[in-house]
Parts: structure tokens; C-alpha cells; sequence
């Protein structure tokens, strides 16, 4: 296993890029610790998989190097890198029984087969598919198949990392929280070098100890689940992370004053920086339904059974609070309070307040 | 409008995909058909869309016997899970195909596709073809074809599932109104149950071929009949335990006891299921009332702004669900906390009793 560093990538996919839009990944700057399991975060079309095909080697970036463990792999071809990915679709030989499926990757690479009996014996153990291995994949459910990909993956213990790319997506919902949790198990017992890439915020977060989050070519915060949740470094993340995300609010400066829609919203400590565009962020889990504060009309209540989602206007700006429950109506006249601990201020997308004390 | 089931069946070379299933669904509000994958929801769509001929029974559309018409005659609209497009027509001609088939004249058209597609927010991409779209685009597209055709009945099954999730998020807040007033039966199938409760309405639960309860979402979903029912309608699944009643106290398994109150204080002695929601055993003790229930965790998972953990207790698995980020440590013992009040009780024969 190894540690990964990108430095100074940059990639377009155009032959002469002028400007930044021209490139699908903007500037990377980025070390993966040795044994560290990471989620690569974002909406289709943030470059995550560009960024994992420069990784594995498919594309060659136009700027920037590649190191494991210090070593340069930039112009290296995939089959030199010495990883292991699994794909959307599971990528194994319908007419081999699961046991020859686990074994091929090691097969393949001159591995005795008593210690390949051993190593299959061990994967098939962690995933639970003992029961299967004379079964041909033929006969496999979807989710067994993808199963069997991910051990196909993990078997080898020599490659410097594994990638999983959106590797839930053909499973069936009610079986995914089985999946996700057992690749968590896996990591834990394997420690080797995993990044997941995904646009599903719930498979990132059960997965990573540490979750990198892209927008439009660049990464905007890289944390850990709790940190991704509770300050979020940018509006994006703040959309992004919760269901439903972040109230991101247009509010504008005042003397030392923050003002929203008119009225003055206190924010959880020092503002910092100055000029550009102003925004307040604060998820809907903070905002409560009061007797005072910034007057508020209901659009629409949805009772989700464990809370309700409530969307008002303020205004003309639509801000949702989540509540245990909504004794209010469609069209209710309500007041907003905003928890003041949890409200901050975002200059041009970025984090601009200091935590309060 | 309303679409009428009476004992419709549906078998395909001698297997029963439909058991005779009788509903009325109606315009106003969204239908929603929630069931696993395989409980028979594309199995119904295509029966009522006229694609898949019935075994039996009959099918009623504004009080006219559809059951044998076809497709075409039917006047309806569907939108498939895989975004359906005509690869090779712009955006505007495939919104516009429906129509042209039905021979409306091209300055209506004109207007139809465009206020469709100004809904849905496509309007600078008429002149693309599907493929130069992103995803969330090319469904949008094909959900401008339904809305343009003004059809008697629009059927959407998982419409959203392909797309990211903070897309689903967008469309599925938007879909509602996007139907409101148009007066066709819209019929909407999910997997999900947090897609059947946000979209509200009146939802079926679907389980083996069969509509085993139809009525209000938010109703069902507080008084589920069965234990069945219970299931379908929750994720993560819904903690199901037996008990043993004596008296107002009931006994679990493992010996945890409480004391029984409201209606299922007035159940007879006896042995039932107790079934109680994730998101109503919590991680930290928030009343006095609470029982606790000593695990130990087997799985953590992590949704933006809620956490649950799936605990073992004796031999049974279960699930808490909480708001917020709790850090729990996999095969940690770790008390739960339990609110009785909120569980469901069921017969034997698993059927809702308090």
C-alpha cells in the first residue's frame, strides 16, 4: 500500500486551454496517507472521475505529477501502477465458479495456489459469500455479483491502492446499507489505501474516515464526515452534504451588521475578510419556528414521518426549517429564528466567519 | 379523471405477476405506488398503460372500459427510470413527437413544447439532441414530453432513481406542482418511502404482486395494517421484535420490559409483534418514560444530517436513527433508548392490533 500525491494537477481535455473554465480539473494539491480510506465527493460532471482516471493511469494529466510513495508514476501506464478498481458494473466471468472469479486477479499474476486458496478462503470469509464459492457467477443476484467484484478488488494484498468507482450504483436500494457498511468493515480490516468515488453523500460519509468534496474541477473542503456536517468551509458543501442542505441565504454588510431581507442576523462570531458577495449559510435543522424574529410565509409543509420539512419565504427568499413536528398550515403567517451558533457568513462561497466560543 | 382496477390480475406464461388487485386512483394529487423491487409496481404500470394485456378483470378510465384498448388509445404517458429520448431528434421534436402523431396542428405544438419546456427549464436547449445533456437534463426532457401531451393518466416509475441525489432532491420537490391543475391521474412508483411521504398524496404499498393497503400517504404511514405494510414503509427497516404480554407489562425476548399503555393496554395476554420506527429508539436517553435496550453496535452509517446504528441485542438486529452526527464505535456495547409508545403491535397473524 502506498501514499498517494497528486501535486499541482491540472487537466483539460482541450487541445490549447485558455481560460480556467477550459480545464475539467483546475489545480490539485493533495496527499492520500497510506491506509486511509477516502470518498471523492461530487455532482456528476466535478471531475471526480477525471480525477480518478489520472490516478489509475487512463489519461495522462496535462499538468502536474503523480507520486506513490514518493515515487513518479505520472507517465506510467495502468498496468505499472499496481492498483485495483471496481467499477459501476460488476466486471467478473459468468461461466467461472466464485472461487476461480476470486482467484483470477492472483492467478494472473503467478501466485501459488496454495496461498491463493488461502487469500480466496479469507476475502470470501470477510464478505460472506463462503456458501457460494462453487456457485457459477452466472447464477449470482446483482448484488452478489458486485459482491464478488469488490473481493475480486480486495484480493490482492500487493497493490498501492484500491478505487471503487460509484460501485453501489446497480444494487437495489433496500440492499445498498448492507453493501456500504460491509466495504467500511472491509477497510478496517484490510487498512489499505481506498477511495470511493461517488456522488451519493451517504455512501461517502459511511465510507471515509476523510471526504473530498468537488465542485467544478476543484476541491472545495476536504474533512472528515462530522466537520463536512457541521462547518461546512463552503456554500457548495452546505448544499451539498444534508437533505435538506444548507439555507444559503443572499444577505449583505452593514457597518459591523449582517442583514437579511432587511433585518439584522446575528452570526456566530467574527466576520472575516471583506467584499465580494455575501451569503448567510445555516442548515434547516437551525431554524426554528418562533413567536418573534423574521417574519415568514409557509409554502408547503411535508411531513416525512420522523420531522417535517417546512419551506417558507422570506421575502422572496425560500428558507426551509426541519422540525419534529409542524402544527402550521400551507400559507401561515410565522416568525423564523435562526440559531445563532449555527449561522454563518459566506464571502464568494467561501467560510467568512470565526467559530463562536 | 380516475383510473379504475376491478380484480385485475396479470400472468405471464402461467406465473401470477398481478393477484387480482382492485383501486381507485384519481387526479389532484399524486399516486403513489411503493413497494421492493419485484412487489409487482412496473407489473401494474404497464397493465394500466395498456402495454401488458390484463389475465383478468377490468380497467376503467373516466368511466370508459379501457381494458382492451391499446396504448395509443388509451391517451397516456410514461416515463421510465432510463431516460427514453429519440437519439437522433432534437430536444424540441422528441417534446413535440407525441403531438405530431396526434395531429395537432404545428402552431399549437409550438406553443405546447414551449411552455413545457420553459416548466422544466429547457428552453435554451431545444435545438440540442438528447445525448449533448446531462442526465438530470434528459429526463427533464422526457418528463416535457408527458407534460406537453396533456394525457388522461401520466405513469412515472422511479423516474428519479437514475439521477444524483441532490437532483432527485430538486425535480422531486418540483414535481408536484408541475402536475398540479393539468387533471391527469398521475402514478408515481418508488422504491423509496421517504420519496412516497414527501410527494404526499395517497400512496398504495405494494408487496407480491398485490396492493396490500391504499389511502392517504401520511395515513398509511402512521397506521400501517399489517406488519408487511410496516416494512414496506420504512427505511431504514423498522425494528420488529416478539413480546409476550401479561397484563399491561410486555416482555421482550431478552427480558427488557414495560409497562403497555393506550389501546395495546387492552390487548389480551399473549404473544405479539412489536414494531417500532429507527428514528424512535435514539442514542441518548430524552425522557424518563424511555426504555433502554443494551446492543452492540454492528454498523454505523452517516446521511449528511442523520446518523443511525444497526445494533445487536439477543438475537435480534436493530436500528436507531438520530438526528445530528453520533460517533459510534463498530462492536461497541452502547445503550439505546426506546420511546414504547410510539410501537405498533400485531397479531400473530400480522395484523395491526394497538
Amino acid at each position: 500500500m502506498a501514499k498517494i500525491t497528486l501535486s499541482n494537477l491540472r487537466h483539460s481535455y482541450m487541445p490549447n486551454p485558455s481560460g480556467p473554465d477550459d480545464y475539467a480539473l483546475k489545480s490539485i494539491d493533495l496527499d492520500w496517507e497510506d491506509g486511509g480510506a477516502y470518498a471523492l465527493l461530487g455532482p456528476s460532471g466535478c471531475g471526480k472521475s477525471t480525477l480518478l482516471n489520472i490516478i489509475s493511469g487512463l489519461l495522462v494529466p496535462s499538468e502536474g505529477r503523480i507520486l506513490f510513495d514518493g515515487r513518479d508514476v505520472t507517465d506510467l501506464p495502468p498496468d505499472q501502477r499496481n492498483i485495483a478498481q471496481v467499477f459501476q458494473f460488476p466486471v467478473i466471468y459468468d461461466t467461472m465458479t466464485v472461487r476461480d472469479n476470486l482467484a483470477f486477479p492472483l492467478r494472473n499474476r503467478g501466485v501459488d495456489e496454495g496461498r491463493i486458496a488461502g487469500r480466496v478462503a479469507e476475502i470470501a470469509a470477510m464478505l460472506d459469500v463462503e456458501a457460494m464459492l462453487d456457485v457459477r457467477a452466472a447464477h449470482l443476484s446483482p448484488d452478489n455479483k458486485q459482491k464478488i467484484s469488490m473481493g475480486r478488488g480486495l484480493v490482492r494484498d500487493d497493490v498501492n491502492v484500491v478505487m471503487f468507482d460509484e460501485p453501489l450504483t446497480v444494487i437495489d436500494p433496500h440492499l445498498k446499507w448492507k453493501l456500504r457498511s460491509k466495504l467500511k468493515e472491509l477497510h478496517q480490516r484490510v487498512r489499505a489505501t481506498m477511495i470511493y468515488v461517488t456522488h451519493d453523500q451517504t455512501e461517502a460519509l459511511t465510507f471515509a474516515d476523510q471526504v473530498v468534496v468537488m465542485q467544478d474541477g476543484e476541491v472545495v473542503q476536504i474533512g472528515t464526515p462530522v466537520e463536512l456536517f457541521e462547518r461546512p468551509q463552503h456554500t457548495f458543501v452546505g448544499h451539498f452534504i444534508g437533505s435538506p442542505g444548507m439555507n444559503i441565504l443572499p444577505a449583505s454588510e452593514d457597518g459591523g451588521r449582517i442583514v437579511f431581507e432587511g433585518q439584522t442576523v446575528p452570526v456566530e462570531g467574527a466576520v472575516t475578510g471583506t467584499g465580494g458577495m455575501t451569503q448567510l449559510g445555516i442548515r434547516p435543522e437551525f431554524v426554528t419556528l418562533a413567536d418573534t424574529g423574521l417574519p415568514a410565509r409557509v409554502r408547503k409543509v411535508s411531513d416525512v414521518g420522523r420531522h417535517a420539512v417546512v419551506e417558507t419565504v422570506v421575502g422572496d427568499t425560500p428558507v426551509k426549517a426541519v422540525v419534529d413536528h409542524a402544527e402550521v398550515e400551507q400559507g401561515a403567517e410565522v416568525h423564523l429564528a435562526f440559531r445563532q451558533d449555527q449561522t454563518r457568513l459566506y464571502r464568494d462561497g467561501w467560510l467568512s466567519t470565526e467559530a463562536s466560543q | 379523471m380516475s383510473i379504475e382496477l376491478i380484480d385485475a390480475t396479470k400472468t405471464v406464461r402461467g406465473i401470477t405477476h398481478i393477484k387480482p388487485t382492485s383501486l381507485t386512483l384519481e387526479t389532484g394529487h399524486f399516486n403513489v405506488l411503493l413497494g421492493q423491487t419485484g412487489a409487482g409496481k412496473t407489473s401494474l404500470i404497464k397493465l394500466m398503460a395498456g402495454l401488458d394485456p390484463l389475465a383478468s378483470g377490468q380497467i376503467i378510465m373516466d368511466g370508459q372500459d379501457v381494458s382492451r384498448l391499446s396504448t395509443q388509445k388509451r391517451n397516456i404517458s410514461l416515463v421510465h427510470q432510463f431516460f427514453v429520448n429519440y437519439p437522433h431528434m432534437t430536444v424540441f421534436d422528441n417534446i413535440a413527437s407525441p403531438l405530431r402523431v396526434a395531429g395537432m396542428a404545428k402552431s399549437e405544438i409550438e406553443g405546447r413544447v414551449q411552455e413545457a419546456a420553459d416548466i422544466l427549464q429547457l428552453a435554451p436547449m431545444l435545438a440540442r439532441r438528447p445525448q449533448e445533456l446531462s442526465g438530470g437534463q434528459q429526463q427533464r426532457c422526457a418528463l416535457a414530453r408527458a407534460i406537453a401531451k396533456e394525457s388522461r393518466a401520466v405513469f412515472l416509475d422511479e423516474p428519479l432513481a437514475n439521477l444524483d441525489y441532490k437532483l432527485r432532491e430538486e425535480l422531486r420537490e418540483q414535481l408536484p406542482e408541475l402536475f398540479a391543475g393539468r387533471g391527469a391521474v398521475v402514478v408515481y412508483a418508488t422504491s423509496e418511502p421517504e420519496e412516497a411521504l414527501l410527494l404526499g398524496g395517497r400512496t398504495a404499498l405494494m408487496d407480491d404482486g398485490v396492493v396490500t393497503q391504499f389511502g392517504r400517504t401520511a395515513e398509511i404511514y402512521r397506521k400501517p395494517a399489517t406488519l408487511t405494510a410496516a416494512r414496506v414503509f420504512s427505511d431504514p427497516p423498522i425494528n420488529a421484535a416478539e413480546i409476550t404480554k401479561t397484563g399491561t407489562q410486555a416482555r421482550l425476548a431478552t427480558g427488557v420490559t414495560w409497562e403497555v399503555t393506550g389501546a395495546a393496554a387492552g390487548l389480551a395476554d399473549g404473544v405479539y409483534t412489536m414494531a417500532i420506527r429507527p428514528h424512535h429508539v435514539t442514542p441518548v436517553q430524552t425522557d424518563t418514560q424511555s426504555v433502554a435496550l443494551n446492543g452492540v453496535v454492528q454498523v454505523t452509517e452517516l446521511s449528511g444530517s442523520e446518523s443511525s446504528a444497526h445494533f445487536q441485542m439477543g438475537d435480534d438486529g436493530w436500528v436507531s436513527l438520530a438526528h445530528g452526527v453520533h460517533p459510534y464505535e463498530v462492536g461497541e456495547d452502547h445503550a439505546f433508548y426506546m420511546d414504547p409508545s410510539k410501537a405498533f403491535y400485531f397479531a400473530p397473524d400480522g395484523s395491526l392490533v394497538a
